[in-house]
Parts: C-alpha cells; structure tokens; sequence
C-alpha cells in the first residue's frame, strides 16, 4: 500500500471513529431525552408513562382555562374530540396560546392524572394545527366508531 | 475504489425519493376519509347564529345540495379561507351552510359582518356537539352534502381555489 | 395594468436566464467566443427585468393595491412605508422574488468583477448561474406569482403583514440571509465550471475565495440578525433553538466556513481539490435543501410557509437536479482530475483538514438529528421530537475539539513542522488557559463550574494562540510595529475571524451557564430582586399606535439601591391580524443584559402583568462575535491578492 493511500485510511478510519463515538455518546446522555407524543386518548387509556417527561397536546377546550391570579399557575384542558387531559402550568404562556388553537406541551403525569407541562409550544405561525395534534384528532376519530355507537346508547338511557 | 466517488450523487438521489414520497403523502391531507361519509347527517337542533329564537334542524338543510363548512372567528386559517367561500356564493352559486364552531356569538356575527357572509345560514355550536358527532377535528373543515342529507365527501384544512378547481367542483357538481 | 407589467418583466427575465444558461454554454462547447461574450449581456438583462418586477411588486405595496393577492395577503393601508417595503419579503411570493433578484445581482457581480477570468471559465460559471436563476424564475412564474389579481371583488384593505415581521430587524434578515445562500451558488458555479472545463487548479480556488467570503459574511450577518430578532421579538429571552428552520441555515453556514478553510489550502497549495469541490457543492445544495424544508413543509418548524405540495414537488425537482446533477459530474469527472499525495502530520494543511473533518461531522449530526423526527414518522412510529439537549451536547463535544486543533493551526506552518515545538507550546498554553479560566470564573461567581471552565479555557487557548499567531508572524520584522502593518489584510481577515469565535465563545458559554430568570406577578409600584439587580415596574401605559393598540410596562433597574438605568416592555396588539406580540424591553450593557417581556394581564384595569424577568449575562457577545468574524470576511476579501489574480498556471 502506497504512503498515500495509507494515510488516507487512517484518516478516514479517525473520521468513523469520531462519528461513531460522538453519536454513541449522543444516544447514551439523551436516551431520556427523546419526547414521544401521546394524545389525550392514549393518556387516559394509560398508555403514557409516569415516570418520565413526554409531549402532549390537544385543541385547547373553551373555557376551560383558568388563571390563578395570584401565582401565575395556570391550567387548561386539551382535547382530541374523544377525550380530554387537565393540563397545569406555571408562568407565561405564549402569545398564540388560545382556546380553540391546537397546543404542545412537555411535561409529566402526576399522581391524579393532570399533566404538568414544563414547557407550552405554540408555533409562531398561525397554522392550521400541529401535525402530532392533528394526527392525534384523526387517529381519536377513526376510534371514535366505537365510541359513536357506545355514546348512543348512553344517551338512549 | 472508484465507484467510492458515486456515493454522494446516491444519497441525494435516496433523500430526494423519500421526500418526493412524504409530498405525495401530504398531497392526499385535504381529502379526509370520515366514518360519516356515505351516512346521513347526525341530527341537528341548534341556534342561528344571528338569531337565538331561530332553531335550525335537519330539514331546513336538506332538498338541495350544499356545502356545509366549519369554521370560527378564533381560526386564522378560516380567514384565509373565507374569500375563497366568498367567490364560490357569488360566482359559482355554490350553496353553503355554515357552522360557527366553538365559537362566541359576537364574534361570529361580526367576522359575518367584516368579511361578508358566503352562508345561506349559519348554525351556532358554541360547545362543538353536533361538530362532536359529525367527526369535526377543527377549523376550517368542509363537507359535501347531497339532497338528502347524505355525507359525500370531507376536506380538511383550507379549501383553496386550486382544491376547488383539481377534485372539488367536480364533487359538487357529482352531487 | 401595473401588475400584468411586472409579471410581463418576470416572464423576460426568464426568458433571458433560460438564454444565459444555454448560449454561453453551448458556446463553450462549441469554441465559439460570439456565444460566449453573450453571458454578460444576458446576465445584465436578466436582472434589468428583474428589478423592475421587484420594483413593481414593491410600488404595488407602497400605492396599496389591494387588487393584488399578494399585496392583499401581506399589506394594510395603515402599516407605515418600511413595513409596507418589507412586506415584499414577508411571503412566499415575494421572497422568492427577491431570492431571484439577488442571484442576478451576483450574476451580474461576477461578470463584474471577473475581468480577468478567461472566458471560457466566465461563460460557463455565468452559465450554471443562468441555469439556477432560470429555475427559480420557471418556480415563480408557474407556481408562485406574486402579482396575482383578486377581481373581480377586491376587498377594501389590506390583512396585515404577520405582525411577527412587523419590525426594524425583520427587514433585513431575509435579505441579508438569502444574499448568503445565493451567494454560495457563485462557489458551486465555479466548482462546476472548472469540473467541465477539467481545470481543477488553485487558481480556479483563488477566484472562488473572495466570492465565497462574501456570501459567507452575509450569511453570517444574516443568521445573527434572526437569532438577534428571535431575541428580543419572541419574549423568551433565547437566541438559538435549534429549530429546523435554523438549523436549515446553519447547515450551510457550517459547510461554508469549512469550505473557506479548505479553498486556503487548495489555494495555498494545490490540495484537496475533490473535497472542496465537494463542499462547494454541498454548501449550495443544502441551501437547496433548507428552501425546499421551508417551503415545502416537510419539517415541523415554527417558520413553515403556507404549505402546497405543487410548489415542494417544483422545488425538489430543482434541488435533485442540481446537486443530482452535480455529484454525477463530480463522480464522473473527479478521478481524471485528483491525484493524491501524502501529507505531513504536523503541518497546515492536516490541521485544515482536521477542521473540515470536525466541521463536516458536526455538520452530518444536525442533519441527523434534525431529520430523526421525519424518518421516525415515515416509518410510522410514535411521533419523536429531538430537543435541544442533543444539539447542545454534541456542541459541546465538538466545538472544543474544533477550537484545539484551530489553537495550533493558525501558526503552524504549511508542508512541514517540527512536532516538538508544538507539542511544547500546546502544553503550556494548555495549563495557561485552564489556570486562567478557573481564576475569570472564580473572580465572576466566586465558585467554580466546569461548563464555564472549559468554555473559558477555549477562549483562553485561542487568545494565547492568536498572540502567538501574530508574535510568530511579526518575529523577523524590525520592529513589531513595522511587522504588524507588513501584513496582509486576509491575514488580519483569519484573526478577526477567529476572534470573533472567542468572543462568541465567551458568551454562549456565560450566557447560557450564568442567566437567571423569573416569572413573578408585578402591579405598578412592585419590584423584584434577581441576583443583583433589582426591577422596579414603575408605571403603566396604553396608546394605539398606527396599525397596532400598545400596552407598555416602565421599569426601573438598581443595583445595590443605585438606579442604573430604565427600560420600556411592550404588548402589542394587531386589531387586523387579531395577533398579540411580545416586545421585549432590555437594557443591554457590555457584560450584561437586562431584560423583561410582558405575560399576560392579570388584574381587570390590565395594570397588573405577569412578567418575566432576565439576566443575561455577556450575551450580547454572541452576536458580537458574529459581526467580528463577518469584518474578518470582509477583511479578507479586500486583500490586493485577489485584485490581481493571474490566469490559471496549469491551464
């Protein structure tokens, strides 16, 4: 092998290396830190965990927010037509946050079932809704058949 | 070795189908499948928007095709929407009922009274029940109703004029 | 009829562009000079029609035609003249116009400033240019006309410019940001030119320099403007959140900082010359790729554009077409045009390319990590979101990494060094930095954080490195004084560059370790104590301003009880978008800013806010640095070197 090519592979085995190593490092310190998406009905199917931090979201329910004037705590209800999650905060909110408009937040469970955001998204562009919102609605929707048929009869009662 | 120097030109062209893919699956988003299509409308009792005494039920929708749209003062895409809706009254002669959804009724009434009113009518739903059992997911949505009431076809997002112009008047004329 | 004429001036645009990427070309394969010597004259008409669409489009805001969508969609009679003029820019159509506009402006600007590039070489770079202008018209015409009527019911007035834009920063980032990615596209000319003519040499590197600072300045500017707007514009007091949209212009941003240290070598000597042309490609194929995302709406950013398939569909074809085409002609032509050679370890040139190396693979994670989320999806899973605690981690492995190397490749000599000084001079100026990073960090807090001291060492270590960057560079002088003014502006251009980085450094590393914030509740009259500094909300406010109603917060800001200064925080409400905007107030000092932005009312007379409250430590050294590295670029390019650029050796 001449001088040339060798040190070429050397070169590009550093380059791999570094690669490899940096994304492994990447995966082990943020195994955590990659927020699935749940929606309402997936929640209160159980089907979120408890014990560590997710992304979910909604349209946020009219009237349902309620500021604590005092603290800044703040909590609201999000739903996907099918079902709904209390959803708490504290701080500002922002700007595009409204009810009606589809939200994102970060946060976690607790023990009775609301869900504590750390974080609210709300996009600075006024769209039409955030695509895990509006897949969450959908997906809620083609449930809904049952729920449908099964709201039916809770009403004929 | 030489085939090494190829590899770039082969990414691109992997990156490139995939994100043709991921177009053409987001080409079919207007056009929602629903469960209500192919069924009759749920039943309906609500307020007029512009009137509380009026109550609006199912036979005063049907005899006629129509549109029947989703929308909200709180929706900023529905402002988007809403000269498209306004051309298609006066040009097209396209019958449109509205449902003013989860919404407040001074705003309603004044969003009517700012960008004009494209409706024959418009249903009030403050609460979203009957957007609840048609399967509404939000603002905007539109769904094409034959005479009998009959779901035919269900766009979601805005209904632009190039939806209009591609699939959707030959859906309303189908009606 | 004043829209029909600008879209009749788009439509001659076009016809020139598709003119200018075919005449000269053929020419060149032809050996015909007549065809050739036609690039400049088509590449002047081209933007002559081009400025008078933008012209057009831009007297149609000012004169309120709401007869035009367009103008309809992103004006209101009441918004003041600057507005209107940015609202040219403030959507798809009109953006992409201006997109447009500026690469004839660099079209023009090579055939300009190229007087002694041989024509063939000029033909054919004018000719690729002409051939992406053409594109982008052909998109514009078809899918994106800008001077589109509503008739025959026009409405009244205007929907306002999102109010988001409606401010003196927003102006000028786009332009300043697409001056950068179009101007990459001369570098990706260039490459592609001396790929067909097969005159891959350092003197087709050498043209390509200047031009590639240029765009590299303004991309530059125009990354630290957003970041600056999104500042003070959005109330959260953050400058970078790695959303995809920014990291859509980081991208290449990245590729060309790289692409500029790796043209030095093949300038300097002759080598890597596949790699950059390599890099020249990618750096413009990649802002290819951040327009296609933008538009398109394939990634899930807060920046989206009104979202239609037809138009993501155009862009894509655009975007494989040219970087397909591209890499197939690099794949073809490269192996009869590279030769390989051996490099010495300790030398320049192994140092650069330590650099592009640590540039690149950086550059392949973002990319990763940004597209995670759409993979993720296509293979129908639960949906992911990657937030910023990856992006910062993997900065933080690499920047240092990057920072070592550029410690030692600043003075070391090209072809070949000896190890020992080195390995010497790196220990000392090692233990050197770490010492004095612990004292500045104890000094500042009076405790010792390791984030801080190892961004602290880094700037330590490129301080020393660039003294002796100079030192080393003046040492044969007869006086330091004469020796420093010996040098040449390029080379002042490649120190203020890389102080610029310090600088930056400094502050992402004390802003992000050392920033207190709070959200507390203040009536008039309250204040708030954060750290030092105490926030004193002394009176209310209301007024309608010309197309928005303000609510404005007064605050007073002490220290230790002595009243430093005062600032004004906004709300701003936009009856016609129905839109609230948070306008941040910040007093902002050299070492510090303070900085409050209005939550919500939360008492009936609105008097009462939410507030939230910030201290920012030197953060205003972030984009500090930004405008030192953009004067070393500029520095760079007005070396006499390139003035007198000597036509190609091996030609």
């Amino acid at each position: 092998m001449n001088p040339a090519r060798r040190q070429r592979l050397i070169l590009i085995l550093i380059a791999v290396t570094l690669f490899t190593v940096s994304v492994i490092l990447l995966l082990i310190a943020n195994r955590h830190q990659v927020n699935l998406f749940y929606s309402p009905t997936d929640i209160v199917e159980g089907e979120a965990p408890y014990d560590r931090s997710f992304r979910a979201g909604g349209v946020v329910v009219h009237d349902s927010v309620w500021r604590d004037h005092e603290t800044l705590a703040v909590t609201f209800t999000v739903s996907d037509t099918i079902n709904e999650v209390t959803m708490s905060y504290v701080g500002i909110l922002p700007d595009l946050f409204k009810e009606g408009q589809g939200v994102v937040a970060t946060g976690h469970l607790d023990d009775s079932g609301v869900f504590r955001a750390s974080e609210v998204l709300a996009r600075h562009d006024e769209n039409y809704m955030p695509p895990e919102v509006a897949r969450a609605l959908e997906e809620a929707h083609r449930r809904g058949r049952i729920t449908d048929s099964q709201l039916d009869t809770i009403r004929e009662n | 070795m030489r085939w090494v120097v190829f590899v770039p030109f082969f990414g691109v062209l992997v990156a490139a189908t995939v994100f043709g893919y991921m177009l053409s699956q987001g080409e079919d988003q207007g056009s929602a499948p629903s469960t209500r299509i192919g069924k009759v409308l749920p039943t309906l009792s609500l307020q007029d928007l512009s009137d509380e005494d009026l109550i609006r039920v199912n036979e005063d929708l049907y005899g006629s095709p129509f549109l029947l749209n989703v929308w909200g003062s709180w929706c900023p895409s529905c402002r988007i929407e809403h000269p498209v809706l306004n051309k298609l009254a006066d040009e097209e002669s396209v019958r449109i009922i509205g449902l003013n959804y989860r919404d407040t009724r001074d705003g309603g009434q004044e969003w009517l009274v700012d960008r004009g009113d494209p409706y024959e009518f418009t249903v009030f739903d403050p609460i979203g029940e009957f957007g609840f059992d048609l399967g509404v997911v939000g603002a905007p949505e539109t769904y094409f109703i034959d005479a009998e009431g009959i779901v035919r076809h269900r766009h979601v997002g805005i209904l632009s004029e190039r939806h209009w112009d591609n699939t959707l008047r030959d859906v309303w004329e189908s009606l | 009829m004043l829209p029909e004429f600008g879209f009749l001036a788009l439509i001659f645009g076009l016809l020139f562009s598709i003119a200018l990427g075919v005449l000269p070309l053929v020419g060149y394969y032809r050996q015909h000079a007549g065809l050739m010597r036609l690039a400049r004259p088509l590449g002047l008409g081209s933007m002559a029609f081009l400025v008078v669409s933008f012209a057009t489009l831009t007297w149609l805001h000012l004169a309120d035609d709401f007869t035009v969508r367009y103008v309809v969609d992103h004006s209101n009679s009441n918004m003041p003249w600057y507005y209107k003029v940015s609202g040219v820019w403030g959507g798809h159509e009109g953006s992409m116009l201006l997109w447009v506009m500026i690469l004839s402006f660099w079209i023009v600007a090579v055939a300009a400033f190229s007087k002694k590039l041989p024509l063939d070489m000029l033909a054919v770079v004018m000719s690729v240019m002409g051939l992406v202008l053409a594109a982008f018209n052909a998109f514009l015409v078809f899918t994106s006309n800008p001077f589109a009527r509503v008739l025959p019911f026009p409405p009244a007035d205007g929907r306002d410019l999102n109010p988001l834009l409606q401010d003196p920063g927003l102006i000028f980032h786009p332009p300043m940001l697409y001056m950068g990615y179009v101007g990459l596209s001369v570098a990706f000319s260039f490459a592609i030119a001396a790929l067909l003519i097969g005159r891959l040499d350092s003197a087709w590197a050498r043209w390509s320099r200047p031009w590639t600072n240029v765009a590299w300045l303004f991309l530059t500017l125009g990354i630290a403007l957003g970041s600056w707007w999104a500042y003070y514009e959005l109330g959260w007091g953050g400058w970078w959140f790695w959303d995809p949209v920014e990291n859509a212009s980081l991208i290449p941003w990245l590729l060309g900082t790289a692409l500029i240290h790796s043209l030095a070598a093949t300038d300097k000597r002759g080598v890597y010359k596949g790699w950059t042309v390599l890099l020249a490609i990618a750096a413009f194929s990649t802002t290819l790729l951040g327009t296609f995302l933008v538009r398109s709406g394939v990634l899930n950013s807060v920046h989206s554009f009104a979202n239609d398939p037809s138009r993501g569909f155009f862009i894509l074809m655009i975007f494989f077409l040219f970087t397909g085409g591209a890499l197939l002609l690099y794949a073809i032509r490269l192996p009869k045009l590279q030769v390989n050679v051996r490099f010495e370890w300790w030398s320049r040139e192994m140092f650069l390319l330590g650099n592009n190396l640590v540039l690149t693979l950086y550059t392949i994670i973002i990319v990763l990590l940004t597209f995670a989320p759409v993979v993720n999806d296509l293979l129908g899973m639960r949906t992911i979101s990657i937030g910023p605690p990856w992006f910062n981690d993997i900065t933080t492995v690499l920047a240092p990494l990057l920072v070592i190397l550029l410690g030692v490749g600043q003075w070391i000599r090209w072809k070949k060094h000896d190890e020992k000084p080195i390995l010497r001079w790196a220990a000392w100026a090692f233990l050197l930095s770490v010492a004095l990073a612990v004292v500045c960090n104890w000094l500042y807090a009076g405790h010792i954080n390791w984030r801080v001291v190892l961004g602290l060492t880094l700037a330590w270590w490129l301080a020393l490195s660039t003294l002796k960057t100079l030192y080393d560079s003046t040492r044969n002088a007869p006086n330091p004084w004469r020796g420093l003014r010996k040098l040449s502006r390029s080379y002042y251009g490649m120190i203020l560059g890389h102080v610029g980085l310090l600088v930056m450094i400094v502050g992402v590393t004390m802003a992000t370790q050392y920033e207190e914030s709070r959200d507390v509740r203040m009536s008039p009259g309250d204040s708030h104590t954060l750290g030092n500094w105490t926030f004193t909300y002394r009176e209310y406010d209301e007024r309608p301003v010309s197309n928005y109603e303000t609510q404005m917060a007064f605050f007073d800001l002490s220290r230790n009880g002595r009243v430093v200064g005062n600032l004004l925080a906004e709300k701003r409400f936009y009856p016609v978008a129905g839109q609230l905007m948070t306008q941040a107030g910040i007093l902002g000092q050299l070492n510090r800013d303070l900085y409050v932005s209005m939550g919500e009312p939360m008492s009936a007379d609105q008097e009462t806010w939410s507030m939230r409250l910030h201290v920012k430590p030197f953060v205003r050294w972030i984009w500090l640095g930004s405008i030192i590295m953009s004067l070393g670029a500029g520095l760079a390019i007005m070396d006499k070197r390139y003035r007198r650029i000597k036509l190609g050796g091996s030609a």
